[in-house]
């Protein structure tokens, strides 16, 4: 019973969340509030859970509430559940899209949308290196530029930087990931 | 990670090689070809959706040569206005332009289950795996690195974007505005989408008046 609960509720949110991973936060919280199953605590656990493993942060943060009420079929149904109206949706626009895609009044709006698609990307990316180089707090406590930057990843960064970039070798993202957990590891990061 | 998918593939491919017959077996193939691309893309995904983005470019856009980067580009806007996970909806947009609505399911269960295995792991084994100094080095690390891929990503969709001053303009108002307020993504892109339309219409009438 607890499991068709958690199918309804789980797919509600992810019927109802528009925005990504973190936008489904404000629904666990709901949800919490609503049933009990699980506490603020374990929310705020979940997030350091799903941000420090591989998988994107909404489906992580699912699983991990699913499974905290309800074991492995839990933690199964609520990211099914999730997941579905997603599917029905995009199914359903892909169908509208590919009808439209050679009109020409569909081609100029796709040619305003690239660029902001671009620049809430790049967005996205500049909340990463807030908290991959920056140390706001230390700065705020000593005023000093110096303290400004997280030194060992800037450097880390520049290096990626020029690494990744020699097309001859084509390193797979994934293989920079683990090299930067490593060292991150190695170096105290 | 690369070969324990190619020998589960290769296994998956001799298991159907028993028990079907050629045609359908070139048609499951890309099913299983999209839930294993996308399990891989899932499980190398460290933060949100948009961290996604540099593991589709080199699997899906170069690797298999399933979608461009600029349907990449429209996927993650529609992806973004639309309700659900951004990752899932990506996802989706790709596998249903491979192999239909199947193919959509295929990549949305990809995606989905690299996450499932390690978080019920990691639930059940590991309570406090999030405070580990170990793990919260090696992420500190990994933020680095998914920072220097994200801009890499970006710098390889420009050339599909900024066609002009125009898209460049409306690509730098986004990302401040993004940056120092708190508008809503579908607004940007309903804008973005206006605006696209007035451009290209007023463009169409000068050259039909000059």
């Amino acid at each position: 019973m607890i499991l068709l609960r958690l199918f309804y509720e789980f797919f509600m949110t992810g019927l109802f969340a528009v925005g990504g991973g973190l936008a489904t936060l404000p629904f666990l919280e709901r949800i919490s509030e609503k049933t009990g199953w699980f506490t603020r605590q374990t929310l705020i656990d979940m997030i350091a859970v799903s941000e420090a493993t591989p998988g994107p942060i909404g489906i992580n943060m699912a699983t991990y509430v699913g499974y905290v009420t309800a074991g492995i079929p839990g933690a199964v149904v609520a990211s099914i559940a999730e997941a579905l109206p997603s599917l029905a949706i995009v199914l359903i626009m892909a169908r509208f899209l590919k009808a439209f895609a050679s009109h020409p009044t569909v081609k100029a709006v796709f040619y305003g949308i690239r660029p902001a698609s671009v620049g809430m990307i790049a967005a996205a990316g500049f909340g990463v290196l807030k908290v991959a180089l920056l140390d706001i707090p230390a700065y705020e406590a000593s005023r000093s530029a110096l303290d400004l930057f997280q030194w060992k990843g800037l450097i880390l960064a520049a290096v990626l930087a020029v690494v990744l970039n020699v097309k001859k070798w084509r390193i797979h993202p994934a293989l920079a990931i683990a090299a930067s957990a490593v060292i991150g590891i190695v170096f105290r990061f | 990670m690369r070969e324990a998918c190619f020998i589960l593939n290769n296994q998956l491919d001799n298991n159907l090689d028993n028990q079907s017959g050629g045609r359908s077996r070139k048609r499951f193939d890309v099913r299983l070809d999209l839930f294993l691309t996308f399990c891989k893309i899932g499980g190398l995904t460290f933060g949100g959706g948009y961290a996604m983005l540099p593991m589709l470019q080199r699997e899906v856009v170069e690797g298999r040569q399933w979608a461009t980067e600029a349907e990449i580009m429209d996927y993650y806007a529609i992806g973004q206005c639309l309700p659900g996970l951004i990752a899932v909806n990506v996802a989706v947009f790709t596998g249903n332009k491979v192999r239909g609505p199947l193919g959509g399911i295929c990549a949305a269960l990809g995606v989905v289950f690299p996450s499932m295995i390690v978080i019920t792991a990691i639930a059940a084994f590991l309570t406090s795996f999030a405070e580990l100094a170990a793990v919260q080095s090696a992420f500190a690390g990994i933020r680095v690195c998914v920072l220097v891929l994200i801009a890499n990503a970006i710098m390889k969709l420009r050339k599909a974007s900024l066609v002009d001053w125009r898209t460049t303009a409306l690509f730098a108002a986004v990302f401040l505005l993004s940056i120092l307020t708190k508008i809503s993504p579908i607004a940007y892109v309903v804008a973005a989408a206006l605006l696209g339309a007035l451009i290209q219409y007023f463009a169409a009438r000068g050259r039909q008046t000059s």
